[in-house]
């Protein structure tokens, strides 16, 4: 990649350091702790499924957080700030920075998943004493959850590149709670008729599908995951992330900084 | 080949919510600054000059118009490799340490590593930074931020700087100092083109000057050459206090210290004070023109006084 757009990313993983995000690590570690000397103490069979379903959704919870509130304002306080204005002084296109901006987030939301997904593991290990092949699905249920912060984080730095930080960060949150009951929207609009059929199928098709990246209910019962479906779920978060993206950069090219 | 030609740059703003209007910032001219110069962009608040080097930056974009940065098209953003620019009031990531900062823009300057790891203690303690490299910006006062503000536009060795307003939130020495970066830059041949309304920083450093008024070009021209424009003044000295309603009418401005009378007039108002001292018998001391400034220039080109902000001398 770009040597630009990496020394971007790179600093942008470090801001993240440094205003302390990783904390959100404290809270979680203590959540997984808790949860799981609790189960412990009170079953026996479920107490798998129990450390899975808490871990992993709260995995995914802390991230999708971390990605609407600090991809809002990714690029919006740059500018907000001007502290932009000394990085675009040098020999930087505009959707470097915009992109380094963004994998910046990634990297960050990446490591933070790594060292929860450890915590996850180490609670399972603690409550059911090993390690099974089914549980491979837990870490296939983490990367779908990966995929997921980078298809939100796309959409959060996209609204953020029109809209005002507070409507987007509720833009952010709307896309992603509709997107989590994808399947019924897609349900909804194949039973309606004429015109609202196609508004409806078009509007369910726009809206990222997060149901499909969703596999923690197998992940909790050691179910396997299809390998079609991780390819094409991998394929669909980066077409979709890629969109995004390319939709920030073609308002922000245009864009006169205040 | 000039260092900076800008041709015919134009910026409206729209303004209003519900009736707009078009507010014209800056309107068209051709003005070119040589290499190896050191040219101060001057005016009074709101005359333009922000809006300028942000469109030579391409931080904002121009409704007509375009520009030549070292002889290339000024959108090239690989030009920018021999640019540094100091925005106006800047603002920086205050999670870096100075060092860290200066290594972020000389990283994407494309400044090759080894060379950069000398370079940034130079700069720092060129811009009298050496004792705050390590500390993060978010300590730091405005003087400071404008010290490093200007490190940062020098870390890449640019063959042309572009500075806003480089002595603001500086004390006297700060000043100083960054005088004496400027004529240090010209000495190693770069260009310096920097916006100001502190006239005597303009006065002591520039090679010429262009003067901005309401978005209109209004005057370029090395310093000498615009003062002379300008109306001389005259001071005369005189011993006793009758003369002085006289004179004071011919709108000068007296002061006495003891029992001398100092009035400044315009040069052509002289005989007339002359023959009021004359006819009332007081002793004639002196008579010395008083060398125009930039600001005599401002008050009566432009009919108002550049600075808001009071001179720290
Ligand atoms: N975003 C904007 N929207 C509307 N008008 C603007 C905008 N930015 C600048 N202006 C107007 O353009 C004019 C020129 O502003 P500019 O900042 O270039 O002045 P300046 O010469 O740098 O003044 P100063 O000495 O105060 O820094 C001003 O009248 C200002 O109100
Ligand atoms: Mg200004």
């Amino acid at each position: 990649m770009n040597s630009r757009v990496l020394t971007i990313a790179a600093n942008t993983f470090r801001e993240a350091v440094r205003d302390r995000v990783l904390y959100n690590l404290v809270f979680f570690a203590l959540l997984m702790a808790g949860g799981s000397i609790l189960v412990g103490q009170i079953s026996i069979d479920i107490e798998r499924q129990v450390v899975v379903n808490l871990g992993l959704t709260a995995v995914s919870l802390f991230g999708v957080v971390i990605a609407i509130f600090i991809g809002i304002g990714l690029v919006s306080k740059e500018i907000e700030k001007r502290t932009l204005y000394t990085v675009l002084a040098r020999p930087v296109r505009r959707w470097e920075f915009i992109v380094g901006k963004f994998f910046g987030l990634v990297i960050t939301l990446v490591v933070n998943t790594f060292l929860m997904s450890l915590g996850v593991l180490l609670a399972l290990l603690y409550v059911a004493h090993k390690l099974e092949r089914g549980d491979l699905t837990v870490v296939v249920a983490i990367y779908f959850i990966v995929l997921q912060f980078v298809v939100v984080t796309a959409l959060a730095l996209l609204f953020s590149s029109f809209s005002s930080p507070l409507l987007s960060a509720v833009l952010a949150f709307a896309v992603f709670i509709v997107g989590t009951f994808a399947e019924d929207l897609r349900g909804f609009a194949a039973m309606s008729q004429g015109v609202t059929r196609v508004g409806a199928t078009i509007a369910a098709y726009l809206m990222p599908n997060f149901a499909a990246l969703n596999v923690i209910a197998e992940a909790a019962h050691a179910k396997p995951v299809a390998g079609n479906l991780i390819l094409f779920n991998t394929v669909y978060a980066l077409l979709y992330a890629l969109a995004a993206v390319a939709g920030a950069v073609l308002i922000f090219e245009r864009r006169n900084l205040k | 080949m000039p260092a900076i030609e800008i041709l015919g740059l134009e910026k409206k703003y729209e303004v209003g919510f519900l009736r707009k209007t078009e507010k014209v910032a800056l309107k068209p001219f051709e003005l070119a600054v040589q290499e190896g110069e050191i040219f101060g962009y001057l005016g009074p608040n709101g005359a333009g000059k922000t809006t300028t080097l942000k469109l030579l930056m391409g931080l904002i974009f121009p409704t007509a118009g375009s520009a030549r940065l070292l002889g290339r098209h000024w959108r090239d953003p690989d030009v920018k490799t021999e640019i540094g620019f100091l925005p106006e009031q800047p603002y920086f990531y205050d999670y870096l340490t100075a060092t860290e900062l200066l290594e972020y823009y000389g990283e994407l300057s494309g400044m090759d590593p080894t060379a950069q790891r000398l370079r940034v203690p130079e700069v720092l303690e060129r811009v009298g930074m050496t004792a705050a490299a390590s500390t993060q910006l978010r300590k730091f006062s405005k003087g400071m931020l404008q010290r490093v503000g200007i490190a940062q536009a020098i870390i890449h060795d640019p063959k042309l700087v572009i500075l806003d307003e480089p002595m603001s939130g500086l004390d006297p020495m700060g000043r100083l100092e960054v005088r004496d970066i400027i004529h240090s830059l010209k000495d190693e041949g770069k260009t310096v083109f920097f916006s100001t309304h502190i006239l005597s920083d303009a006065e002591t450093l520039c090679d010429r000057v262009a003067v901005l008024n309401e978005g209109e070009l209004r005057a370029i021209g090395v310093v000498a050459d615009l003062t002379a424009q300008v109306g001389g003044k005259v001071e005369v000295v005189w011993q006793g206090e009758k003369a002085k309603p006289a004179v004071e009418a011919l709108g000068a401005e007296c002061r006495t210290t003891a029992s001398l009378v100092r009035a400044v007039l315009p040069e052509a108002k002289l005989d007339a004070a002359l023959d009021a001292i004359r006819q009332a018998r007081e002793r004639l001391v002196s008579v010395t023109p008083v060398r125009a400034t930039l600001e005599d220039y401002f008050l009566q080109k432009l009919g108002r006084k550049p600075l808001e902000e009071v001179e720290t001398r």
